[in-house]
């Protein structure tokens, strides 16, 4: 028998009972689609982790001041007041960094005319657009001349425009006051949407940091220096170069603590996707127990069918076929349902990660490799689990097989 | 004239719990080509036990068995099976038709395992279907067809390889009379036009008188071999 004919007579033994052959495949197709879904959402979340988390910023490091011990309480990363403007430039000047901006933070309520809203504002330098990959939708960003004499603008993030500004129009012109100040809106930030924390990334005004210094916190300290590498590949290195530059500015010697800290967004990054692939893999996993299970399935009815055909198989003995023969035979039955019910359940799975995504408005991505392998493994149960009812049919005697009532 | 037959010494021996059953006993029996015999007998007698050792679908416990000249009696299961394919055709009491199957890939199936080209195939099944009177059937399933017609798809698929016996278990066992003599003269006619031996099994004596010869068995031995004088047509 040429391997053909033997699929020819599967087709036609499987298109004979075409509700069993259905039901059969129905595992298979489940749980393919199931591996489908979870890896795509899994996938599908991890790429958007590593969007969000390089969106907010080029090859992003930040250098926050350190702990500070009070009357034996020490405080956390960022209690400390030692970093300065001083130290961002010294900082800007390092042969890996490209640029610096510092950071003074300040939560306050904002006013614009008989609106109010609580806000981050954030005194950052014009270098911030570039560090943190940040456009603007309309206005303009403020100069360095405006850093240097303080000026009163505000450049508004779009959660902030909208709640101050909630009859529309272009609110550039117009004067919003914090703590007192009446600042001029300048330029209205283009929208990044909700970070990868869960933080709204528009909620925010940004000021110049001399401006945020001298009216909002009065002191010449910052809350972080924004540097950005030269490159993706010298962030470790220019990581490196910034702690030395700044244990020797600060006069820092061991055994004495550094009193401030670097991170880079880089080990965020992979920590948040490592996360999301250990996700992915268990999700993966639970869909593949499904998948183990309707390989089981059809094992069960291929026994029934093989049962349910024993006459059958006794007629095709006595004709000439021998037990390799039906081996086969029942085998490719078994490949033919897997397999086809494996292209099935892709099918599904595809059409639900699109209705996920459509629906959920879920991120997905569509895994080939995952495709692939869960076709190629829904062949592989058909051949481990096809093969002892194959065995059962082929191992029947001719005579008894056909006396089978 | 050859021997398609030739059982020396037959025994078959099963045991049954603690009982050992002597099916057969001792056959010895030839038959020539184109020979045409009913073998008889009450059940139990061992002559469904002989019909399988003949067909090739179960082995002897002693004895030779030589079809068509070669000793047969000790081959492996994957050659009897090379064997039945080419050169022998069943018929059975319960027709034994492929359900949900066309009656035309019924009659093929013999030459899939055989291994013939496809095309070959259908002109040989329309042929021997049209020699039983069949071939209006061909697109058709079993179970839109009369038990007759079912039993001569049976006889067509019996034929394709142009096997040199044919074995009929009961192939009336089924049937109403007047169907059952249409098919044994389709049988009749098989032997005569074809020269095909065949080898039938029943125990009816009005089925039986279709034969040119008759064997009776009983408890396993052959106690009558007869040459049938008042045959039937």
């Amino acid at each position: 028998m040429t391997p053909r004919a033997t699929l020819r007579l599967a087709l036609q033994a499987l298109t004979r009972n075409k509700a069993r052959s259905f039901l059969t495949m129905l595992g298979i197709v489940i749980g393919v689609a199931a591996v489908i879904v979870t890896v795509s959402i899994g996938a599908g979340a991890r790429i958007s982790v590593q969007n969000s988390i390089s969106s907010l910023g080029s090859n992003l490091i930040v250098v926050q001041p350190g702990s500070v011990t009070t009357g034996g309480a020490r405080s956390g990363f960022g209690g400390a007041s030692t970093l300065t403007p001083a130290d961002g430039l010294a900082i800007a000047a390092l042969p890996g960094v490209a640029s610096v901006s510092p950071q003074v933070t300040v939560r306050t309520q904002v006013v614009a005319g008989g609106n109010n809203w609580q806000t981050t504002v954030n005194g950052v330098a014009p270098t911030y657009t570039y560090v943190r990959s940040q456009t603007l939708a309309s206005g303009r960003f403020f100069s360095q001349s405006e850093v240097a004499s303080a000026a009163k603008v505000a450049v508004l993030g779009q959660t902030v425009v909208s709640e101050l500004f909630p009859n529309g129009g272009s609110p550039i012109g117009s004067t919003v006051i914090i703590k007192g100040a009446p600042f001029s809106v300048i330029g209205v930030l283009t929208p990044l949407g909700q970070s990868a924390m869960g933080q709204d990334q528009d909620d925010t005004v940004l000021i110049p940091y001399t401006s945020a210094s001298e009216r909002l916190t009065g002191l010449t300290t910052v809350n972080a220096l924004l540097v950005s590498a030269k490159d993706s590949q010298a962030i470790d290195s220019a990581q490196d170069e910034i702690v030395r530059l700044l244990e020797q500015r600060h006069r820092i010697v061991p055994p004495q603590t550094d009193d401030f800290q670097v991170r880079n967004l880089q080990s965020i990054a992979q920590a948040a996707s490592q996360t999301s692939a250990v996700m992915e893999f268990l999700l993966a996993g639970v869909a593949a127990v499904s998948l183990l299970v309707g390989g089981i399935g059809i094992m069960n009815i291929m026994m029934v069918s093989v049962t349910e055909r024993t006459r059958e198989i006794g007629l095709r003995m006595a004709v000439g076929a021998p037990g390799r023969v039906i081996l086969q035979q029942f085998l490719t039955e078994s490949i033919v349902l897997a397999t086809i019910g494996g292209v099935i359940g892709v099918i599904f799975g595809l059409m639900g990660t699109g209705v996920v995504s459509l629906l959920a408005r879920w991120p997905t991505a569509i895994p080939v490799g995952w495709v692939v392998a869960s076709v190629a493994f829904a062949a592989m149960v058909g051949i481990f689990f096809g093969y002892a009812p194959a065995r059962k049919a082929a191992g029947l005697h001719p005579i008894e097989a056909l006396r089978f009532e | 004239m050859e021997l398609v037959l030739n059982v020396t010494g037959l025994t078959k021996r099963y045991v049954l719990g603690d009982a050992e059953v002597h099916a057969l006993d001792g056959i010895d029996l030839t038959l020539e080509r184109g020979e045409f015999v009913a073998i008889m007998g009450p059940s139990g007698s061992g002559k469904s036990t002989f019909m399988q050792i003949a067909g090739l679908l179960d082995t002897p416990t002693s004895g030779t068995y030589r079809f068509e000249g070669d000793d047969v009696s000790r081959l492996d299961s994957d050659a009897r099976a090379a064997i039945r394919s080419r050169r022998l055709g069943f018929v059975f009491q319960a027709y034994n038709l492929l359900p949900r199957t066309s009656a035309l890939e019924n009659v093929e199936l013999p030459m899939v395992y055989a291994g013939m080209p496809e095309s070959e195939r259908s002109r040989v099944a329309l042929e021997m279907m049209a020699l039983v009177g069949v071939d209006k059937l061909a697109r058709h399933n079993p179970n839109q067809m009369s038990g007759g017609q079912q039993q001569r798809v049976a006889i067509a698929r019996s034929l394709v390889n142009d096997p040199a016996m044919i074995l009929a278990d009961e192939p009336t066992g089924a049937l109403d009379t007047k169907t059952s003599s249409e098919v044994m003269r389709i049988f009749t006619r098989v032997n005569e036009e074809r020269g095909t031996t065949i080898m039938l099994v029943t125990h009816e004596p009005d089925i039986a008188a279709y034969a040119r010869r008759i064997v009776t068995f009983r408890d396993g031995h052959i106690v009558g071999d007869a040459i049938n004088e008042k045959r039937a047509a």
